[in-house]
């Protein structure tokens, strides 16, 4: 096709007016907004004891989701691609499910089953153990939401990189562990790095289903994404600033995290 | 297959069984109340604008990040991923900051539906785009070249030539757009004010203690979006055969 400089242009015009509508301008807004009372009133705000607890446990609800999604996600990505065809057919359908369903209902799921009066919820409350309106549930949620990530990006890179290699090593003697040391994992660890990278942030950010099963006390049970609700929903817009320093906050992490994706983003597609 | 029960298929189980609970008809009547049908009749029309209009914008923009060259263009690229990367909780914030009371631009968009349209279609941007763009990449050239040799109009080659081969990838990016609308929450919290959005119904029915009718809800919900999915799915199917 030969397209004429003025068309191009007006496609390249409405693209990047479309982005900037889109993404940019708001961006934009809320940086402007959190400092406008100075970088000192958008500090004190991200310092509070509450902001600090906070970015702690978003911090902690990571850490636990993104290394369980990993470990499941690659032998999960094993078995799709290299298990047998019963157990492939019925994972391949349900792995995406966490992506299909909204977060709100997977909070409701998680409260029917360990909250009070659900099917486990009652058996731990009578151990001591409270999983919904706390962390446990939380975290539950977390690892929930976060779940296909690094299978739907390992899978690919599997199936792609095929099995002869792991067949030579498997006649040369090599046990499965040392195969999967040593042939396996070093062929997808783009693929799994670029997984870690996009549950990370969708850990961090997730706020739907863990709004659900939060019990929303400030100090104890709100990660940043529901500080930022909370602040913001609060009556007489007194937080609206902590709104939007910590929103901000978390755009930070979210940059950072977006930066990690760019750099690894050409490898990974190298190494497939 | 343990870990993905425990964590995932007991939970889901679990609403298909409570919104049953009260037998066929208690369900029926959650499920068909003015407020759930309203919303679920919201939800699912603004979701299919969001996967039209998607489509039409992300396919252009990965036309204009494959085909075209200017300065600045490998950072557009990179910042296609940010609404991936940024908490759905921030882009609602961000645009209820820019189109909300107070607003610097002087568009007052939220509490809208428009608001809930553009919130979605910023958390979605990337699954069209993401998926059209590899396509796009791939696509041989010396087709569109013969077809311009033939005579065609650029309209006829595009029609023609380019679009049977992006398809599939439009569609299924759209189809994602879609089924991470009907059950988008996180960036609309904030910003649906009164309107009755289908995940802010079910919200609002756990908070006030009506788990059952929460459930009856979400399997609608679900089974619904399952229904448009599968016909997406089929359209695909068929323009590629």
């Amino acid at each position: 096709m030969r397209i004429s400089r003025s068309a191009t242009l007006s496609l390249r015009a409405i693209a990047l007016l479309y982005l900037t509508l889109l993404l940019l301008l708001p961006l934009a807004v809320v940086f402007a907004r959190t400092f406008e009372h100075g970088v000192g009133a958008a500090w004190d705000w991200v310092t509070t004891p509450a902001a600090i607890s906070a970015f702690w446990l978003s911090i902690l609800c990571a850490a636990i989701a993104v290394p369980l999604n990993t470990i499941f996600g690659v032998g999960a990505a094993l078995v799709l691609v290299r298990g047998k065809h019963r157990a492939r057919a019925v994972l391949d359908s349900l792995i995406d499910m966490p992506f299909v369903v909204s977060p709100v209902i997977i909070g409701l799921a998680l409260i029917l089953v360990y909250g009070q009066g659900g099917w486990f919820g009652s058996w731990f409350l009578n151990h001591g153990i409270r999983i919904i309106y706390a962390v446990p549930g939380m975290v539950l949620a977390t690892v929930f939401v976060s779940l296909p990530f690094v299978v739907r990006e390992v899978a690919p890179v599997l199936r792609e990189i095929g099995d002869e290699q792991e067949q030579a090593a498997f006649t040369l003697g090599a046990s499965g562990w040392q195969t999967f040391w040593r042939i396996t994992l070093p062929s997808i660890r783009w693929g799994v790095a670029y997984g870690v990278v996009l549950t990370t942030a969708r850990a961090l950010g997730e706020i739907g289903a863990v709004l659900v099963v939060s019990s929303n006390v400030a100090g104890s049970t709100l990660t940043l994404p529901l500080l930022v609700y909370q602040r913001d929903s609060q009556i007489g817009g007194l937080s609206t600033s902590g709104a939007y320093a910590a929103a901000t906050e978390l755009a930070v992490m979210s940059l950072l995290v977006l930066l990690v994706m760019t750099v690894l983003s050409p490898r990974r597609n190298e190494a497939e | 297959m343990l870990y993905m029960s425990v964590i995932v298929l007991i939970p889901l189980a679990a609403v298909a069984v409570k919104a049953f609970s009260g037998g066929l008809t208690t369900f029926w009547q959650a499920a068909t109340s003015s407020v759930a049908i309203k919303a679920l009749a919201v939800t699912l029309v603004v979701s299919m604008l969001v996967a039209a209009i998607g489509a039409v914008m992300g396919t252009l923009v990965a036309w204009v990040l494959v085909r075209d060259q200017f300065p600045g263009k490998r950072l557009i690229n990179a910042l296609i991923d940010l609404p991936f990367a940024l908490p759905t909780i921030v882009a609602g914030l961000t645009l209820l900051a820019l189109y909300g009371p107070g607003s610097p631009v002087g568009v007052h968009l939220a509490y809208t539906r428009g608001a809930v349209l553009v919130a979605l279609l910023f958390v979605t941007l990337p699954f069209v785009v993401r998926s059209v763009q590899p396509v796009l990449i791939e696509l041989d050239r010396e087709v569109e070249e013969a077809a311009a040799s033939l005579g065609a109009s650029n309209l006829t080659t595009f029609r023609r030539i380019v679009l049977p081969s992006l398809r599939p990838s439009i569609l299924s990016g759209a189809a994602l757009a879609f089924a991470r609308s009907v059950g988008e929450i996180g960036s609309l919290v904030l910003i649906v004010g009164k309107i009755q959005i289908a995940s802010i119904v079910i919200f609002a029915d756990i908070e006030s203690d009506a788990p059952q009718t929460a459930a009856a809800v979400s399997v609608v919900l679900l089974l619904l979006a399952l229904i448009v999915l599968v016909l997406i799915r089929r359209l695909g199917g068929r323009v590629a055969h």
